[in-house]
């Protein structure tokens, strides 16, 4: 699957409670929780979010809580990949099993700015900056949590196994 | 090649004879965890499975984050946690009245042991590790599917071995060795792996203080901490545990990513500034900063010892004439142990405001939510922007010492400057 879209651009250690405040947590809508998705760093994102855009932050995305009602405001805002230089360990997990593809591509993330284009090829984990022409490649996931991601998420999966 | 206490405790549970970091793993669990946020939507996620429970003794529910429901969205997801209980017998639903937080609870009614694999949809699950056990916190999808499987993927993590050395001085507590690990480490510095304390320093803790450390092993990025277990973990567990547990022990050649050593004897009181639990600074540093509220609490520090702690400090004061200080027992039981020792009417003569358990302002969740520039001193976990309140308020996270000294002066102190 390729992708490309244009680049919302976040720091270090973006945790879940900028990405969905806890105050927003009496609903689990997914479009309820997309209209307050990163509110309390940057009011412009929710409103003006693109289909097909594409979140890129750096180290730690997605630290603390493990509230799934992040990665999913992020996929319901409809964002399709999210890249940063690494995820904390349960957004990571919480991104792979609703079906939201995580890549991490380490320091190369810094050569990703603000409104930059990006094509991304989910399967070969290959990300082209259309406008800095770099290239930069990712890990490929393990092949059983390929599995999870091509069964569209672990609920799927499980059923698909049963 | 010999096995640390994480990875014997994820081999057995997968039925492995052993396991190396980096292998993916399938475990049957112990244990599996949701509160009033994260259950509903794990139901959604069971009923598309449409399998029954996988064994309605292995599950706790506990509606905390934001009971005594505090309006009617949270109220409806309250509801919804309470009938799936009744509709599957689960036997360990705790409801408002009989409840406390999920990690203050779990433990004090025994349902956590040593050598059981929990997961709960919740990121401090993590807490149980003080126990000996294996448990971590995870998503509601993940939830979900345990419900209907009693099984979960896991990645076998490094492990970091955390050196304990000396001894805890008085005054000093869990708080002040988390938050000087994480200052030291960074909120990223066990990333996917487990945090496994040892060392001679252990004997000094108290099973407060474990909890504590434990707790925050995810403000480092940790997937579990760990304790290995001793008189004082048989002692609490004692009169707690009635299913039959395994106590693991590290191998001599066990295999560690690396060190990192702590001084018990040198820690001084410290606070973590905003927005990071890593901003880990001495309080005897930090110059005047000057405060409105103190939360005394939480899954992090809601024991009887805590408020003990607290107690102390505050008896014969009177909270700041500028400063709410909220103090809010873990559990009905501690609650009830407060009272009876008299911690409730010394905070209740100090000024302070007591509450039913919750966790309630830790996540901005209700019961002391901060406006616009006030900044507080909580005992609880996390200090992310927002996160107690408005956008531009501040969070200091300390132990319950600093956090009664505070309380009392105004400012981040520490107990020596009360008198």
């Amino acid at each position: 699957m390729e992708i490309e879209g244009k680049v919302w651009r976040y720091g270090d250690n973006i945790d879940t409670d900028v990405i969905i405040p806890a105050r927003y947590l009496n609903s689990f809508d997914p479009q309820e929780l997309a209209s307050h998705c990163m509110v309390d760093i940057d009011e412009t994102f929710a409103q003006t979010v693109q289909a097909g855009d594409i979140m890129v932050g750096g180290k730690n995305f997605g630290c603390g809580s493990s509230r799934e009602h992040a990665p999913i405001a992020i996929k319901a805002s409809g964002v399709p990949v999210i890249i940063a230089a690494n995820f904390a360990r349960i957004f990571y997990r919480n991104g792979i099993n609703i079906g939201l593809p995580l890549l991490e591509i380490g320091d190369a993330v810094d050569k990703i700015k603000a409104g930059d284009k990006l094509r991304v090829n989910i399967a070969t984990g290959t990300i082209e900056n259309l406008s800095t022409g770099d290239v930069f490649h990712s890990q490929p996931l393990p092949g059983f949590i390929q599995d999870i991601a091509k069964a569209g998420g672990l609920i799927n999966y499980i059923k698909e196994q049963k | 090649m010999g096995m640390n206490m994480t990875e014997k405790i994820l081999a057995k549970h997968a039925g492995l004879d052993s396991v190396v970091p980096g292998q993916l793993i399938n475990c049957k669990l112990d244990m599996v965890l949701a509160n009033d946020i994260t259950a509903p939507p794990s139901i959604k996620e069971f009923e598309k499975i449409g399998k029954p429970v996988f064994d309605n003794t292995k599950i706790a529910l506990v509606p905390d984050h934001f009971t005594p429901n505090k309006d009617i969205k949270t109220a409806d997801l309250a509801k919804a946690v309470r009938t799936f209980a009744k509709e599957h017998k689960i036997v360990n639903y705790f409801e408002v009245g009989r409840m406390g937080i999920e990690h203050v609870i779990l433990p004090e009614k025994g349902l956590v042991a040593p050598g059981m694999l929990t997961i709960g949809a919740d990121s401090h699950t993590c807490t149980y590790g003080a126990l000996g056990g294996f448990s971590t916190g995870v998503g509601t999808t993940d939830l979900g599917v345990a419900l209907a499987t009693g099984e979960a993927w896991f990645k076998v993590p490094e492990t970091i071995q955390v050196k304990l050395t000396g001894s805890r001085p008085n005054g000093i507590n869990g708080k002040d060795v988390i938050l000087t690990l994480i200052g030291k480490i960074g909120v990223d510095g066990a990333r996917y792996q487990a945090l496994e304390f040892t060392g001679e320093g252990l004997s000094s803790l108290s099973m407060a203080d474990r909890f504590t450390i434990a707790n925050m092993a995810i403000e480092a990025g940790g997937k579990n901490g760990i304790f290995p277990v001793d008189e004082k973990t048989r002692e609490y567990i004692k009169d707690r545990v009635t299913k039959p547990y395994e106590i693991v022990v590290s191998d001599a050649d066990a295999q560690y990513v690396r060190t990192v050593e702590i001084n018990l004897s040198k820690l001084k009181p410290v606070v973590a500034f905003p927005h990071l639990p890593g901003n880990t600074k001495q309080v005897a540093d930090i110059g005047e900063i000057k405060i409105d509220q103190v939360v005394i609490g939480s899954c992090t520090n809601g024991r009887l010892e805590d408020l003990k702690n607290a107690a102390d400090i505050l008896k014969g004061h009177q909270v700041h004439q500028d400063v709410r200080c909220i103090v809010i027992p873990g559990s009905q039981q501690v609650y009830l142990d407060a009272m009876k020792l008299g911690y409730i009417e010394t905070f209740i003569n100090a000024g302070a405001a007591v509450s039913t358990p919750t966790c309630g302002p830790c996540m901005g969740g209700h019961m002391g939510i901060l406006a616009a520039g006030e900044r507080c001193v909580s005992t609880t976990n996390r200090n992310f922007r927002g996160r107690m309140g408005h956008v531009d308020s501040e969070v200091y996270l300390a132990g319950p010492h600093v956090a009664a000294a505070s309380a009392i002066l105004g400012r981040i102190a520490t107990p020596e400057e009360v008198q």
